[in-house]
């Protein structure tokens, strides 16, 4: 096979580039920053010759994403983009594509939601958009983009999966960051991503009604059988994720462990601030400090047993959302991660730390200071607050 | 009743028209068009103006299908030759 | 082109739960009938959808998806794309007619922004509003088709106020300054004249749109054999005229020989019924006619003009 090449690339320009090699059919998007350098490449790439795919410059993201529903079910290779606002007012329709199990690949530069305006990174709009039956895969850095970009098609068009798929990465963090990006050969990419074999398309020859009426006396049936669906994705996830370590010489998992061996304490992280946080574990080792770091890169379907796995030997977890829930218990990491923990005999107590709201920076100095505050924890083996906030100035908070 | 690993994929529904076979012939709940074959002249207007597809065509006639046959009385209102009288169930044909 | 030589197949079938005597079945069928085979359809939310496939059963004899309400216009763009690409790469052998029907309320009102969007796109798409002048799936609302005075249950005949105080959306001017290759308005009630459009839609070279004005017995409280008489009263008062778009040329397709008052469309619908009871609204009555009159004249005018 051909080696592919090693190429600058940002965030977003990872995701158009492994987009184009996965050579979809079906393009629908609208513009918001920071994802819109995701569709101005891929136009690009179009208008070049370079991509034989239609481009629908939609005039909405509902529209988008409505437009992609039906290229999808016609049985072609679709994928779409946004963030923020525009993930917001594609809602309605993320629950018709999971429902209707179309394998549409969405990339999402994730961005703070309205008011006030703000276009920097957080995770409000991914996250809550989390009930709505989509994979969810968070990225670290633009080759995580890149790498996860064509694995999503692969997993969404799995015939033990037929799910759609959200490839997040962190607004201007990530889509804005230019890195040296490994790339595959387009053959590399081809041997890996079959074309799609569609399942149920719409077809004269064999017609078939998609988005009927569910009564009563069929909507749970119906329903039920999609959450069987996604959750037994985890294991083809894994499988998928494991072909390509092995073909592309990766090391990737759905959750990682970086110093977790005699952890006592454990942040917890989801995208980019791991790369933060990572420096600031090697920081608290050095001190002899037992700090360890999960990463978890897959928050749809939630793999609740290796979680539990994972943090079976530490006293304390330390979630780092990237969000607010409103009115709950900080970020839904931090629920989801104690949901989950719940029914162990040992269970290591919780907290949460609802951070980088907004574009706000995380740096090293909070995370050594949500570590102490973990380690406080684990001596007094008593958790004071079910959550902290993060980066932001005032009394309750760890700022600024 | 169909389990969830029993019903099709996604809820998709895989036999096109099979609707047909559902009766909505039971919502007529007094009159019931009925058709004189020697007043008919087959100039087709009770078939392409029936919401319900309830008059059948056949080689030179109609016939009313009662199975789906809903009681709106259009037919019997455009029949240009008062062909289609509406009647009350009750009464024999 | 004679009613005997259409044919035979009903790619609606029967069986569907549409109220008795409605409108949309019986313009559904008619459209229907201008296909030699099956088009690819996406259905809006709307009475259509819901009492043709309540699962198990579906009455389409078509590939058929209904994914929401207002998308319409995208979903028709989704598929025409898709079977453009796919055809180019040789994985779909031939294309198929892609038509969009959605009610007034997922045209007129939520769906405006998905159809213009596809108009301006340029999709090869037909699309087919049957408007009912009402949300009438969530109970006879009003929606931006419905004519003025109308009584709805949200812009209802009271005390003060006599049903509807604005007037219909005018959706065809909205339509032709797309600038889409073909537009048309069409009653059931005409069938031959339905055929005749429907067909130019399938020849056009791009976007084609259909208003169809499709009476409701349930909403418009009229008796359900009168649906057919309706659409032709809506015609002949000139209340809902038959006219066609095609690159820019107006072209009044059914002039009537005798324009009649608007009272003759109004009277029959109990929608209209506090126009005449307990005392008649001359002056409501009056307004419309010359609404009426107006836009007719307009219609003319643009007739001649292009």
């Amino acid at each position: 096979m051909v080696a592919g090449m090693v190429l600058a690339l940002n965030g977003d320009e990872a995701a158009a580039y492994a987009v184009k090699q996965c050579k979809p059919d079906v393009i629908a998007a609208y513009p918001i920053t920071p994802q819109t350098i995701i569709v101005e490449r891929l136009s690009e790439f179009v208008a070049d010759g370079e991509l034989d795919a239609e481009f629908i410059s939609a005039e909405s993201e509902h529209s988008a994403l409505s437009a992609c529903i039906g290229a999808s079910a016609m049985g072609a290779r679709t994928y779409t983009a946004t963030a923020s606002q525009g993930l917001a007012l594609m809602y309605e329709m993320l629950f018709v594509a999971s429902s209707f199990r179309l394998p549409i690949v969405m990339s999402v530069a994730n961005r703070a939601l309205n008011s006030p305006l703000n276009i920097w990174n957080d995770m409000s709009d991914t996250m809550g958009a989390r009930d709505c039956g989509w994979i969810q895969i968070y990225n670290e850095n633009a080759q995580e983009v890149y790498d996860f970009t064509i694995q999503a098609f692969r997993i969404a068009e799995d015939h033990g999966v037929l799910l759609p798929v959200m490839v997040c990465h962190d607004g201007f963090i990530v889509s804005h960051s230019t890195e040296g990006v490994e790339t595959l050969s387009d053959s590399e990419v081809d041997s890996f991503l079959p074309p799609r074999d569609p399942v149920y398309p719409l077809d004269v020859e064999r017609p078939v009604t998609i988005g009927c009426v569910g009564v009563p006396e069929y909507y749970p049936e119906i329903k039920y059988q999609q959450e069987v669906a996604t959750k037994k994705s985890i294991s083809k996830i894994k499988e998928i994720m494991n072909e390509f370590n092995e073909d592309f010489g990766r090391n990737y998992g759905i959750i990682e462990e970086y110093r977790m061996e005699d952890a006592e304490v454990a942040i917890l992280t989801i995208g980019s601030a791991s790369g933060t946080a990572k420096d600031a574990v090697d920081e608290m080792r050095t001190e002899g400090k037992p700090v360890g770091l999960l990463k978890l890169r897959l928050f749809r379907p939630l793999p609740v047993k290796d979680l539990r796995k994972a943090l079976s030997d530490v006293k304390v977890v330390g979630v780092v959302d990237r969000h607010i829930s409103f009115g709950a218990l900080g970020g839904a990491l931090n629920m989801e991660v104690r949901a989950a923990l719940y029914e162990m005999k040992d269970r290591p107590h919780v907290m949460g730390f609802p951070t980088g709201l907004g574009g706000r920076d995380i740096r090293v100095e909070h995370f050594i200071k949500i570590a102490d505050e973990l380690l406080k924890i684990a001596e007094r083996d008593m958790l004071e607050e079910d959550y902290r906030v993060v980066g932001c100035r005032g009394p309750g908070c760890i700022g600024p | 009743m169909k389990t969830w690993d029993e019903v099709p994929f996604a809820g998709y529904i895989l036999e096109p028209g099979n609707a047909e076979s559902y009766k909505t012939g039971d919502w007529r709940s007094r009159q019931k068009p009925v058709l004189s074959q020697e007043k008919c002249t087959f100039c087709l207007l009770c078939w392409i103006y029936c919401p319900d597809g309830a008059i059948v065509r056949k080689e030179d006639a109609v016939e009313i299908d009662y199975y789906h046959c809903k009681g709106c009385g259009i037919c019997s209102y455009e029949c240009p030759s008062g062909a289609i009288r509406m009647k009350s169930e009750l009464e024999e044909t | 082109m004679a009613l005997k030589s259409l044919p035979l197949h009903e790619y609606l079938s029967p069986g569907h739960r549409l109220c008795a005597g409605c409108g949309e079945g019986v313009t559904i069928r008619q459209i229907l009938k201008a296909f030699d085979e099956p088009p690819i359809i996406c259905n809006a939310t709307s009475c259509l959808e819901v009492s043709t496939t309540p699962f198990p059963y579906t009455a389409w004899r078509t590939p058929w998806i209904h994914p929401a309400f207002e998308c319409t216009g995208a979903v028709a763009a989704g598929i025409e794309a898709a079977q453009k690409a796919l055809i180019r790469k040789g994985r779909k052998k031939k294309w198929n007619v892609v038509l969009g029907l959605a009610g007034d309320g997922g045209t007129y009102d939520i769906g405006l922004q998905a159809l213009s969007g596809a108009l301006e796109r340029g999709h090869k798409f037909i699309y087919v509003c049957y408007t009912n002048d009402a949300y009438m799936n969530t109970g006879i609302q009003r929606s931006g088709a419905t004519p003025k005075a109308a009584w709805t249950t949200t812009s209802p005949a009271g005390r003060v106020i006599p049903g509807k105080t604005e007037w219909q959306k005018d959706l065809m001017k909205i339509v032709v300054a797309h600038d889409i290759p073909y537009a048309a308005t069409v009653s059931a009630s005409y069938p031959m004249d339905l055929q005749r459009k429907m067909r130019k839609t399938i020849q056009a070279d791009g976007p084609a749109f259909i208003l169809a004005l499709s009476p409701c017995p349930r909403g418009w409280r009229t008796p359900p054999h009168l649906t057919i008489e309706l659409g032709r009263l809506a015609v002949q008062t000139c209340m809902f005229p038959l006219y066609e778009v095609e690159n820019g040329q107006y072209r009044v397709t059914m002039k009537p020989k005798r324009k009649l008052p608007v009272e003759y469309y109004l009277r029959p619908q109990g929608r209209f019924r506090h126009l005449f009871t307990p005392k008649t609204r001359q002056d409501i009555i009056s307004e419309i006619q010359a609404h009426v009159d107006k836009k007719w004249e307009e219609l003319q005018r643009l007739e001649q003009l292009t």
